[in-house]
């Protein structure tokens, strides 16, 4: 078992990032699936990072009541902006998502006396243990994969197709709407809380557009068929910077070259490709 | 006191407005939020650098290059981006993510290449003579110069949409490309050219606030996309007028807030202003009827 501590000594970091990544490619798959554009994950993400390094290094809480608080605060913030936000469609939802992160990178960089400023949030205790990852991804899933076959899955995909159709159904389509932009914020919120409990050290410009787009990459690399889809793309964002770490700067390139040649060449995202034909052809995916 | 803050506002509203011009042509004739529009105005404010530093040209001459290597640059999106989503019909969310992807690669590659780190043009470039004018208020030849190529540029622009064939036949465009061809116009061609001049533009954006700021590194782009969609949104999308008032607007909204409320909140204040106005008025603080909400 030598090799696994070294193993782990090593990689610990990286694995717990792929687990808070592939909750984060989850919180985008859920919006992304009802057809909506929204880039506001990674500020639901930092503020969950915060609430959570707050709560246990000013209060000294436990880390399951910090991340309980920490994915419902941002779950708070998503439905008080949700509902006028939610009235937008298409490109000016993305651009409102996008505004609202960076006011709220920007409240936290300036809110120096509560959260340090430029100067991050240092000493968060390490409390994070895999398994809290891995339980928190595992039930993700399990309920991710049970709500896709579920009612509210079939409105969301439904929501996707087409809005005014679903609406005329009898489907109330905002509520919909408002629950995925709620629970995705509640769940970057979690995945905010766990990385923060990791990583030691947090500042608000890892919680701004480049974050955004990371997360957003992820959703659309990976798929919005299905949250494998999202799994697929946590995964592989995760670990392509780490294999290509000798390109130094070059290493960003090849996310942007990757987010090129899946929009190009399969829309649909890379799970598309191992699904079987007729089921693609049945349930056309976002966006 | 008043007087200077209102000429800061005019040179970086100018430089505002002439990047957000770029921005929503495309946005109204191709119907895409391109994304790579910040990154394009970076590639101008390093190739108008290169060519000051390297191929030892005059400043004015740089300016040119600058702007026919983002221009080439808007092509190559067109060619390679836009045309091919276009060609599939693929949802207008498509390009907006392909161009994300777009600017992540040039602006790696860019840092790849050059460094990381803040390059300056050299200073004997920069005319740095100080007018004085009326009320205590001062200009610097460069900011005299930078209003006067942003407002000739826009002015150019703006002619030409309204007076010229080929004008009017983009203003068609951007209401129905199907009317557009109908009526004999190469629709094709003229989203090629929308894309070069709008990438023309953002290059010589890029230049002036590289010249402004003295300041020329890779993720440069970024913030000014924000402020360039923060002005299309308030001028209203697709808004070629919108773009230019709103440009003006967010010039003086942070020169003034930097004067009167403090530096620290200058970009909350772009941001909040840009999130109330989606909230409030999504067709734009000067729209009219927003035609192409999506």
């Amino acid at each position: 078992m030598e090799w696994l501590d070294s193993f782990w000594a090593t990689y610990n970091t990286l694995v717990l990032s792929i687990g808070t990544n592939v909750l984060l490619a989850l919180s985008i798959y859920l919006t992304l699936a009802t057809g909506l554009l929204t880039v506001a994950n990674a500020a639901f993400m930092g503020i969950g990072a915060y609430t959570a390094g707050l709560l246990t290094t000013q209060l000294g809480m436990p880390l399951i009541v910090a991340l309980i608080l920490g994915s419902l605060l941002p779950a708070v913030v998503a439905l008080a902006i949700g509902r006028p936000t939610l009235r937008l469609s298409g490109v000016y939802l993305a651009m409102a998502t996008l505004a609202f992160g960076e006011v709220v990178r920007i409240l936290i960089l300036n809110a120096e006396g509560l959260t340090g400023g430029a100067l991050g949030l240092n000493g968060i205790p390490q409390l994070t243990q895999w398994f809290d990852v891995a339980l928190a991804v595992v039930l993700t899933l399990v309920v991710l994969l049970r709500l896709a076959r579920s009612r509210i899955g079939r409105t969301m995909a439904a929501i996707c197709q087409d809005e005014i159709a679903t609406e005329i159904m009898g489907l109330n389509v905002r509520a919909y709407k408002l629950f995925v932009f709620v629970s995705g914020g509640a769940l970057a919120g979690l995945a905010g809380g766990l990385n923060a409990h990791f990583t030691f050290f947090i500042s608000p410009n890892e919680y701004g557009f480049e974050r955004a787009v990371d997360i957003l990459a992820m959703g659309v690399l990976g798929g919005t068929g299905s949250p494998w889809g999202a799994v697929i793309g946590g995964l592989l964002i995760t670990l392509l910077p780490e294999l290509l770490r000798g390109l130094g700067h070059y290493r960003p390139l090849i996310n942007g070259i990757i987010l090129i040649l899946i929009i190009l060449y399969s829309p649909k995202g890379i799970w598309n490709l191992f699904r079987p034909v007729s089921e693609s052809t049945r349930l056309p995916a976002a966006p | 006191m008043l007087a200077q803050q209102i000429v800061n506002a005019i040179s970086l509203g100018g430089v505002y407005a002439l990047f957000a011009l770029g921005f929503t042509l495309i946005f109204g004739v191709l119907n895409v939020v391109n994304l790579a529009h910040g990154a394009v105005f970076m590639i101008g404010a390093y190739a108008a650098l290169k060519a000051v530093v390297v191929l030892q040209l005059p400043l004015p001459v740089a300016i040119l290059v600058a702007m026919l290597v983002t221009g080439a640059v808007g092509w190559l999106l067109e060619k390679f981006i836009f045309a091919p989503l276009r060609a599939r019909q693929a949802p207008h969310l498509a390009p907006m993510i392909a161009t994300i992807g777009v600017a992540i690669t040039v602006t790696s590659l860019i840092e790849g290449t050059f460094g990381s780190e803040n390059l300056r043009f050299p200073a004997e470039v920069l005319p740095a003579e100080i007018l004085s004018m009326g009320g205590g208020a001062q200009i610097t030849w460069l900011e005299l110069e930078i209003i006067v190529l942003a407002f000739a540029l826009m002015a150019i622009l703006l002619w030409g949409l309204r007076k010229t064939g080929a004008g009017r036949a983009l203003r068609g465009l951007a209401e129905s490309p199907k009317a557009a061809a109908l009526m004999g116009v190469n629709v094709e061609a003229f989203f090629r050219v929308t894309s070069i001049l709008a990438a023309l533009l953002g290059g010589a954006a890029g230049v002036l606030i590289a010249l402004y700021a003295n300041a020329v590194f890779p993720h440069m782009g970024q913030p000014m996309l924000h402020k360039g969609i923060a002005v299309v949104i308030l001028g209203g999308m697709g808004d070629i007028r919108g773009a230019l008032l709103g440009g003006f607007f967010l010039g003086f909204a942070e020169v003034l807030s930097v004067a009167y409320i403090g530096s620290n909140m200058r970009d909350a204040i772009a941001f909040g202003l840009l999130f109330i106005v989606l909230l409030l008025r999504p067709q734009g603080l000067f729209g009219h009827v927003a035609q192409r909400r999506a």
